[in-house]
């Protein structure tokens, strides 16, 4: 029974961003962190690890400095950690991402009693995409946006959070499923982890390791690969800034109240 | 110091923690009520920070003094008290059983101290020895398989709610100073032991100080602790250990109010503009984070010094520990200058912390006794 | 294998919306994307196609005309009365690839974020998430571009005859807008934003020329793998943001006390007759439900005066209330970003500000009732 986890590490979008002239993200400048609705993810599986003993498998696509993303992972009980890293998969949208993940959990090996759990979606992109798709290439049930779980042999049993409501919906496993926060907290790393996975590799999947699958053609990967491109991108410009209003808070207040009035808006 | 990758992961740990579960709500009721918090007490042991130093055979997390330095740091960063909650059983209460407990000692108090199950306090100070701790007059006589002890100990952290204390009694009372003094595990529900008032402490409030009285206590020979009249040698080597944790904690305290400073300056404005535009505003911060950052290297070398069993660990501790407390207190004089009058009161965060870090130069040896350590080591 | 070609571009023609309901009732972005799709089938010189799933759904169907549909595929069957991933992405993917459709359009609502990638990926074709701006027409976007963006427009080629769609979204939390295309695949898909996309007048006589069709498609019971067991639905506390006409919003600025920011943030917009609002900071850290965002992952709004308090005002908040009449905002970093859009700026501590605001009102409203 194994538990294949789908991380991706991202730029911290919450604190500074930071973007070049020419409309791009400057992600050299940010801080990485791991994708908060795939730590929820992680929650899930090593919950299942402590009730039934799953073996939970850590799974990332993106540069070698995903590896410490992995490890802190580790660190929080994550049994293997595998990371999907090459040139030939850079610039890859998320259809050509989940042809790769895919791939790859094929390598991993997937089993009867097996489950994939990714984030609802990704802070840098908020696609909510690749879940699904890899879902697409591998044929297994989906179950998206989960905010309960419940496992009872190969049934899985799961909430499914909708704008209006949930849905109740029961799947057999191999089946790949979303999970949104609501789900759980996840745990911290302890201090024993952190040291036992300290020199302990990461499994890294290289694009010779994975040719062999059909999935991985050079047209359905990479930059090259992609369905979709990007046209353009850009920052939206600057407002014209308006008035601050000076003075002592009570002052401003009173200015504030004063103009409302004149403008009949209140 | 470049911290290794493992070091950094634990720094991103124990800062994670401290930032999420260290609440505005906790810290208030913490330092308003100066009750022990419970809650927080058992998250911290469920994530195992009450054992980070302890090996892993006795329930601990196996870490290095450097991953129990950073932990310190970082919790104190957020709150100095809640620092304390993590500390004791990694330094005074845990030290002395790991370095000379038996196995049987190991087993019965240090297992449940790394797990947060019991807490053990560390009670050396007396009414009349606080930095002449050689000054004890708390006593124990051997009687058939007991010790009867009878005395007592004051400023004790925790005392008031700790499942065991670590008591130094004169056993041999023919001898005077540091000689004659034995170290005992106490169990605190023994008969005869009672509990003074809860003192109304300035700061580190929400972690209780208080007295224990000890009258015609038994206890029993197994909980002797090291050999018969030696036990304030321990004590003074337990102590390096201790000294190394307050010192990361008065690095915590002054980041914090360095980071607090920081962010103020750019936000108050005063004649038009914000007052980190003002050469006697930057150059504040400039002092306080050099400041911080040589205290910071200073525990950080203490920390593997003490690991690697130098010979300079006692000088060296004492000196991070008298450094990096005065410079603590320094900068939070700055913090809450920069503050001006919003620092005096309750609603920013300086002023607590500025209360909190007036202790870092008197418990666990006073910047005096420290100066007292390291002039000794160089005139030896 | 699949013998459907999607790179023979030319064979694809007409625009598809997908048409959301849930318990027989057409979700409102089905509306909104038929009114869009209308634009764009317009641009292309096209037709504009709505696709109905579900159970005795055709009575339905030609309202959808009234929308701008000048066609309706219809597939009922007990198997499609209730959103399943694989019921329903196995008869929209039968239907396009029996009537190669050059765009479909999703609702970006959580169901349609479940179906839209999965047709992608079985139809291997790019799928653009969450859009809040279609163009075909190249000046059209050209033209949008020079409002919305600092892109030196001079330089983007226009190219007559193009018939890409451009589909353009927020990223990284909004920080970022990016223009996406799907040049060698078709149809080219997207999701868009519930809510952004202005929705026609019903029109009687275009729903009166509507042709309402029913494709064949095959599903079995043994095709959906994912059970439903019960679907509930929730009364969450009406939160009516998108028609106030006051928004009092609060953001992460609250956090040392947010029980008394939301409180006093009450008694503001009760006082001027509005509702409260949230950023996305607030609401992900609990302090307010959903219900209550405003921004590029929440609710646009339109209110006669936005208060965003403690709220430091990045792109993907900004994009869900720039319409708003007036917009003050109370933030104790005068560096806050929000300053750059805000009509009326106070850089003080929300705290301070707040309890004052809330006096004003009230004070205004006494002196309403007095006079």
């Amino acid at each position: 029974m194994k538990a294949i986890v789908c991380v991706k590490q991202v730029p911290d979008t919450a604190g500074k961003v930071a973007v070049k002239p020419d409309g791009t993200m400057d992600r050299s400048s940010m801080p990485t962190i791991t994708n908060p609705d795939d730590l929820c993810a992680l929650e899930a599986a090593l919950t299942l690890k402590d009730q039934f003993g799953y073996r939970v498998i850590v799974l990332s696509m993106g540069p070698f400095s995903a590896a410490g993303m992995l490890r802190e992972m580790k660190a929080m009980g994550a049994d293997d950690a595998v990371l999907v890293s090459g040139r030939e998969f850079g610039g890859s949208d998320t259809f050509a991402t989940s042809q790769i993940l895919a791939a790859a959990i094929r390598q991993i090996g997937l089993e009867d009693r097996d489950i994939v759990l990714c984030g609802r979606q990704a802070i840098d992109g908020d696609t909510a995409q690749v879940g699904p798709q890899i879902a697409e290439k591998l044929g297994l049930p989906q179950i998206t946006y989960v905010s309960e779980l419940k496992i009872d042999g190969s049934t899985v049993t799961c909430k499914r959070e909708l704008e209006d409501g949930y849905m109740v919906l029961q799947a057999q496993t191999p089946c790949l499923l979303t999970c949104v926060k609501a789900l759980n907290t996840p745990r911290y790393m302890t201090v024993r982890g952190i040291l036992e996975c300290d020199r302990e590799p990461i499994t890294v999947m290289d694009y010779a390791c994975l040719a062999g699958d059909p999935l991985i053609d050079p047209s359905t990967i990479g930059l090259k690969g992609s369905p979709t491109n990007v046209f353009r991108s850009f920052s939206p410009p600057a407002g014209a800034p308006g008035r601050m209003l000076d003075g002592s808070p009570r002052d401003a207040v009173t200015e504030l109240f004063a103009i409302f009035r004149a403008k009949h808006l209140v | 110091m470049i911290l290794s990758e493992k070091h950094q992961t634990m720094r991103k740990l124990y800062r994670q923690f401290a930032e999420t579960e260290f609440t505005d709500a906790l810290l208030d009721a913490l330092d308003k009520t100066g009750e022990f918090n419970w809650d927080i007490h058992r998250k911290m042991a469920q994530c195992g920070f009450l054992g980070v130093k302890i090996p892993t055979q006795y329930g601990g997390q196996g870490g290095d003094s450097l991953a129990y330095a950073l932990m310190i740091e970082e919790f104190a960063r957020v709150s100095p008290v809640l620092s304390i909650y993590a500390n004791t059983s990694n330094s005074l209460g845990g030290g002395p059983l790991l370095m000379y407990g038996t196995e049987a000692q190991k087993q019965k108090y240090l297992i449940p101290a790394a797990k947060g199950e019991k807490i053990i306090a560390f009670a050396l100070t007396e009414p009349g020895a606080g930095s002449d701790a050689g000054g004890i007059q708390t006593s124990a006589s051997a009687e058939g398989d007991f010790f009867l002890l009878n005395g007592r100990k004051t400023f004790i952290s925790g005392a008031p709610f700790a499942d065991y204390a670590i008591v130094y009694a004169r056993t041999d009372p023919t001898q005077s100073g540091g000689r004659g003094i034995s170290m005992f595990m106490v169990d605190l529900g023994l008969p005869g032991v009672s509990r003074g008032r809860h003192e109304d402490k300035m700061g580190i409030r929400g972690y209780p100080t208080g007295d224990l009285v000890f009258e015609d206590v038994h206890v029993h020979k197994e909980d002797l602790i090291g050999p018969l009249h030696k036990g304030f040698a321990a004590a003074m080597k337990t102590l390096d250990a201790g000294r190394l944790g307050m010192a990361a904690q008065a690095v915590g305290i002054g980041q914090a109010c360095l980071d607090e400073s920081v962010k103020y300056a750019k936000e108050r404005r005063q004649f038009g503009k914000p007052i980190s535009d003002f050469q006697s505003i930057r150059f504040m911060l400039a002092d306080m984070a050099t400041e911080l950052e040589a205290a910071r290297e200073m525990v950080y070398a203490a920390a593997l010094l003490h690991d690697a069993g130098s010979p300079e660990t006692a000088k060296r501790c004492a000196m991070a520990k008298y450094f990096a407390s005065e410079v603590c207190n320094r900068i939070a004089y700055k913090a809450v200058q920069i503050h001006g009058g919003y620092g005096y009161i309750r609603d920013y965060k300086v002023e607590r912390l500025y209360r909190d870090a007036r202790i870092t130069t008197i418990y666990e040896g006073t910047s005096q006794v420290q100066q007292m350590v390291i002039s000794s080591s160089l005139l030896r | 294998m699949n013998t459907f070609d999607n790179t023979q571009l030319d064979r694809f023609q007409g625009i598809w919306v997908f048409c959301e309901q849930r318990e027989g009732q057409l979700m409102p972005t089905a509306f909104e994307l038929l009114s869009e799709g209308r634009r764009l089938a317009d641009e292309l010189g096209t037709e504009l196609c709505g696709v109905l799933l579900g159970d005795g759904i055709t009575s339905e169907a030609s309202r959808l005309g009234g929308y701008g549909a000048d066609r309706v595929l219809v597939c009922n069957s007990p198997l499609l009365a209730h959103y399943t991933t694989d019921g329903y992405a196995s008869v929209l993917c039968q239907l396009v690839e029996q009537q190669k459709p050059e765009a479909l359009l999703l609702g970006a609502t959580s169901l349609g974020k479940d179906l839209a990638p999965r047709c992608a990926a079985r139809l291997h074709t790019g799928l653009c998430a969450d859009c809040t701006q279609l163009h075909v027409d190249t000046q059209g976007y050209i033209s949008f571009l020079q409002e919305a963006s600092t892109l030196d427009t001079s330089r983007i080629p226009i190219q007559s005859g193009d018939r890409t769609l451009k589909m353009t979204r927020p990223a990284f939390g909004g920080h970022l807008m990016a223009t996406i295309i799907c040049p060698r695949f078709r149809p080219q898909m997207a999701t868009v934003r519930p809510g952004v996309m202005k929705c026609a007048p019903f029109d009687p006589v275009r729903a009166a020329s509507c042709t309402i069709e029913f494709p064949e498609f095959s599903l079995r019971e043994q095709d959906i793998a994912v059970r439903v067991l019960n679907i509930v639905k929730q009364t969450r506390e009406a939160v009516d943001l998108t028609g106030a006409k006051v928004v009092v919003s609060l953001g992460y600025g609250i956090r040392r006390d947010p029980e008394t920011a939301i409180r006093l943030a009450n008694e503001l917009a009760a006082a001027l007759g509005g509702v409260v609002g949230a950023s996305r900071a607030a609401v992900d850290e609990g302090w307010l439900s959903s219900e209550h965002q405003v921004g590029q992952t929440g609710k646009t709004v339109r209110p006669k005066i936005y208060i965003a308090l403690g709220i430091s005002g990045a792109i993907q908040h900004r994009a869900g209330m720039q319409d708003s009449q007036v917009i003050v905002a109370v933030n104790k970093n005068p560096a806050a970003p929000i300053f750059a859009y805000a009509d009326y700026g106070i850089a003080e501590d929300l705290f301070t500000v707040l309890p004052l605001m809330v006096e004003a009102a009230k004070k205004k409203t006494t002196e309403e009732e007095l006079s």
